[in-house]
């Protein structure tokens, strides 16, 4: 009965929490890999949680029955392989039952191939550049001008009153949903990382590698993220703005950008 | 000349603690720094979680907010929970192996005496054009090669602390190795002279391997080289790899003779003798083997091919199976004693929970997909703080409160003892405990400001880190009055156990000047 309600009060705690205040449990994202990424979070989250019960259970039996002012005489056993034989291979095959599943996803988020559309990631200290291989089109993503002038030390500016404090940028990656996207990333300085909690991506820009990851998003909306490898003094500053857009005004914003580029830029 | 206080008393003034070959003396000294420097690195995370109370910058610039995270990581491992270690060392195995002092004691007073040295050296860089270091304890170029004028400083202190290290892992083997008493085979020795050994042996496989990765850092930025320099044909990414092999097996020194310490006092206040003596030292052995191919587990993002990702994943897996052995055996151990809850015991309880709950974080991490989440966030921090605040020092205060008494031939104050715990315990918790919420919602580490939607969270963490800094002054209270208590007995504690209670409170400046004999230690072991 007790342990009927903790569970689900510890399932209520996970359940709604797409409220950004209070927020206790990652986001399900809006890729599959996302999804099951979540998943996987979720399993073992959960088996963590069985383990401890067990566990945690026995031990606090224990720290109430088993102490000196019950009157108790302590017992002399001091080794059982057979207990111990079983708790080596308990947690063996628990061990094999996640392994397997999260092996499957790691083949799948290592498929990069046949995207729809390529962009290079060029990590710079503090921003990003965006070019899109087949586009023509690039730019930099900066910290938008907002938090850049109430992220100073005495700025006299609330944060709180600042949409997005720290996670706007000047110009945000677009992209078209249900569409392939694959990312090669690099960096122009030191390393970097590339990180959209919603699109399950963190990968390393390395200056000298590029790397590659990718995501086919679901949702239209508009998706934030940070730099997650500390690259200097404006390591907190480097924010990543993706925008999920219908096929059309994808289509238009592309057209819009080829329009407004400077020729010099591609060259880039 | 003056007979017997020179040869079997301490020395007169300050030359008893320079020129030391005392394990007792060397131990406290150790024990003395580790204290100072835990404050030093715990004002430090003061300032970082000051800074992170609210969003917005009031306190310090981002450069220096980065120097305080590089400086908190490194004075808390290097300064903070390794010469703790190497105190309590110095301190009990001699007196729990019966041999009179350390093997090789002048090299003893020389781990010490570098420590200040090469802490000296790093802390001067706060001073220093450029600031201190401020790319990460754990270096990684290029972004280190932007360290100003502290970048040598840095180097060559790592290489002292390397040295210290070094040098302590080969004096607890020969010591270990040659100075048992007759009849204490292997097998018998206490738990917490088995994780010393091992632990030893990490030290000197991993010690060399920071010092290299460090020396190409330093060749890279003032000879020439590119070790690390993708634009002379080097590879930033190696270096993370040399790193993190020195690195993964760091977290287990830090965190095997914490096992050590509890395995030696659960039994005591549970009056009953450990479950499984000899699967515990096989499971620290498989922890210690495991811990030299798991390193990559901290690279999952910098794009590894898929089978390195697999082999590293499962690897990793694998060491949540020797170290649930070890809290199986634990809780085995409490089942059907006798238990009394002394200040010892209580950190040692919270240590087996807070650890192990430290450990499930762990294991949620080693799911590559999940750590590509989680990887670089709080949720990271969350994980590694609990496995070294309520993990490592809560074991080493436990173990100060242990011995204590054999130390001071007083008992210490229990009230203010179990007052420090009861705080501890509840701001540890109050200040890690939402990380994990912070990470998984997305906030990644070592950042000085933070979106607006991670305010409640680091409002709570920053509460509950003030109230566990400032918990600690009652630790400093509990032993600068523990020469006020009532006299303590040989044994100290009822259910105690092993050679370190045959001898007398306070342990005499020698000890064990003829070997003890196996029949007293036989029954000691008993």
């Amino acid at each position: 009965m007790i342990r009927k309600s903790f569970l689900s009060l510890l399932a209520f705690c996970f359940a709604g929490t797409a409220s950004a205040e209070w927020a206790l449990n990652m986001p399900k994202g809006i890729t599959d890999l996302s999804v099951e990424t979540y998943n996987i979070h979720m399993m073992v989250f959960w088996w963590c949680v069985a383990i401890g019960i067990v566990v945690f259970g026995v031990m606090i039996v224990s720290l109430f029955r088993h102490r000196k002012s019950q009157g108790v005489k302590p017992a002399t056993f001091s080794h059982s392989t057979s207990a111990e034989v079983i708790w080596t291979i308990i947690p063996v095959v628990i061990l094999m039952l996640i392994a397997i599943p999260v092996a499957e996803t790691m083949i799948k988020l290592e498929d990069s191939r046949d995207p729809d559309i390529s962009i290079v990631v060029t990590a710079y200290q503090w921003k990003w550049h965006y070019k899109y291989q087949d586009e023509g089109i690039d730019f930099y993503s900066s910290l938008a001008r907002p938090s850049l002038e109430a992220r100073r030390k005495e700025s006299g500016i609330d944060p709180n009153t600042v949409d997005n404090y720290l996670r706007d940028v000047d110009r945000p990656v677009v992209v078209p949903r249900d569409a392939k996207v694959r990312l090669l990333l690099t960096s122009n300085d030191v390393v970097h990382s590339w990180y959209v909690p919603e699109l399950a991506i963190k990968k390393d820009t390395i200056p000298g590698i590029v790397n590659e990851a990718w995501f086919k998003a679901k949702e239209v909306g508009t998706y934030r993220g940070q730099c997650a490898e500390l690259c200097g003094k404006d390591h907190g500053y480097m924010p990543i703005v993706v925008e999920v857009v219908e096929p059309d005004a994808y289509r238009a914003w592309v057209d819009a950008r080829k329009e407004s580029a400077p020729k010099v830029a591609s060259n880039q | 000349m003056s007979g017997m206080t020179t040869r079997h008393g301490p020395a007169k003034g300050i030359g008893r603690w320079l020129f030391s070959t005392n394990h007792k003396d060397i131990g406290t000294m150790y024990l003395v720094f580790s204290l100072v420097m835990f404050f030093v690195g715990g004002a430090m995370a003061m300032v970082i979680r000051s800074e992170l109370a609210i969003p917005g910058l009031q306190f310090v610039h981002p450069e220096f907010y980065n120097s305080m995270t590089t400086m908190h990581a490194l004075i808390m491992i290097f300064g903070g929970v390794m010469p703790a270690f190497v105190g309590l060392a110095n301190w009990m195995i001699p007196l729990m192996i019966g041999a009179p002092d350390m093997a090789l004691p002048r090299m003893n007073n020389w781990s010490f005496w570098i420590l200040p040295v090469a802490f000296g050296i790093l802390l001067s860089t706060l001073l220093m054009p450029g600031g201190a270091p401020a790319g990460g304890w754990t270096m990684y170029p290029p972004l280190v090669l932007q360290t100003g004028d502290a970048f040598p400083y840095l180097i060559f202190s790592i290489h002292l602390m390397g040295i210290s290290s070094i040098m302590g892992a080969i004096n607890v083997i020969v010591t270990i190795i040659n100075m048992r008493a007759p009849d204490m085979t292997l097998l018998k020795m206490p738990m917490f002279v088995w994780t010393w050994l091992i632990t030893a042996y990490l030290l000197i496989a991993v010690m060399p391997v920071l010092a290299g990765a460090v020396t190409m850092l330093l060749t890279d930025q003032f000879f020439g080289t590119s070790f690390f320099l993708a634009a002379g044909g080097g590879d930033p990414v190696m270096f993370q790899h040399i790193f993190w092999f020195f690195g993964h097996p760091e977290v287990y020194i830090m965190i095997l003779p914490a096992f050590g310490v509890v395995s030696e006092i659960i039994p005591t206040f549970s009056r009953k003798k450990l479950f499984g003596h000899d699967s515990m030292v096989y499971a620290a052995a498989s922890i210690a083997f495991l811990s030299f191919i798991v390193w990559a587990h901290h690279m999952f993002t910098v794009g590894m091919p898929l089978s390195g990702q697999l082999f590293f994943m499962f690897a990793t897996m694998l060491i949540a199976v020797p170290t649930g052995v070890k809290v199986f055996n634990w809780v085995a151990t409490m089942w059907r004693g006798a238990m009394t809850f002394e200040t010892p015991m209580l950190f040692s309880l919270a240590f087996v929970f807070l650890f192990t709950i430290g450990g499930f974080s762990g294991l949620m991490l080693a799911a590559a997909p999940a750590d590509i989440q989680y990887h670089d966030t709080y949720f990271v921090v969350a994980h590694f703080h609990y496995v070294l605040v309520p993990g490592s020092i809560f074991a080493i205060m436990a173990a100060v409160y242990y011995w204590l008494p054999k130390w001071t031939g007083h008992m210490y104050n229990e009230t203010l003892g179990k007052t420090h715990f009861w705080a501890s315990t509840i701001f540890v918790n109050l200040t890690f405990f939402p990380m994990h919420f912070l990470g998984l919602a997305g906030m990644p580490r070592r950042i000085p400001d933070y979106s607006t939607q991670f305010t409640d969270f680091n409002t709570v963490a920053s509460i509950g880190a003030i109230g566990f800094g400032l918990s600690q002054l009652i630790f400093v209270l509990v032993i600068v009055t523990a020469w006020k208590g009532s006299k303590a007995t040989d044994r100290v504690w009822e259910g105690s156990h092993g050679l370190e209670w045959t001898v007398p409170s306070p342990a005499p400046y020698h000890t064990f000047e003829t070997p003890p004999k196996a029949r007293i230690a036989n029954e000691a072991f008993e």
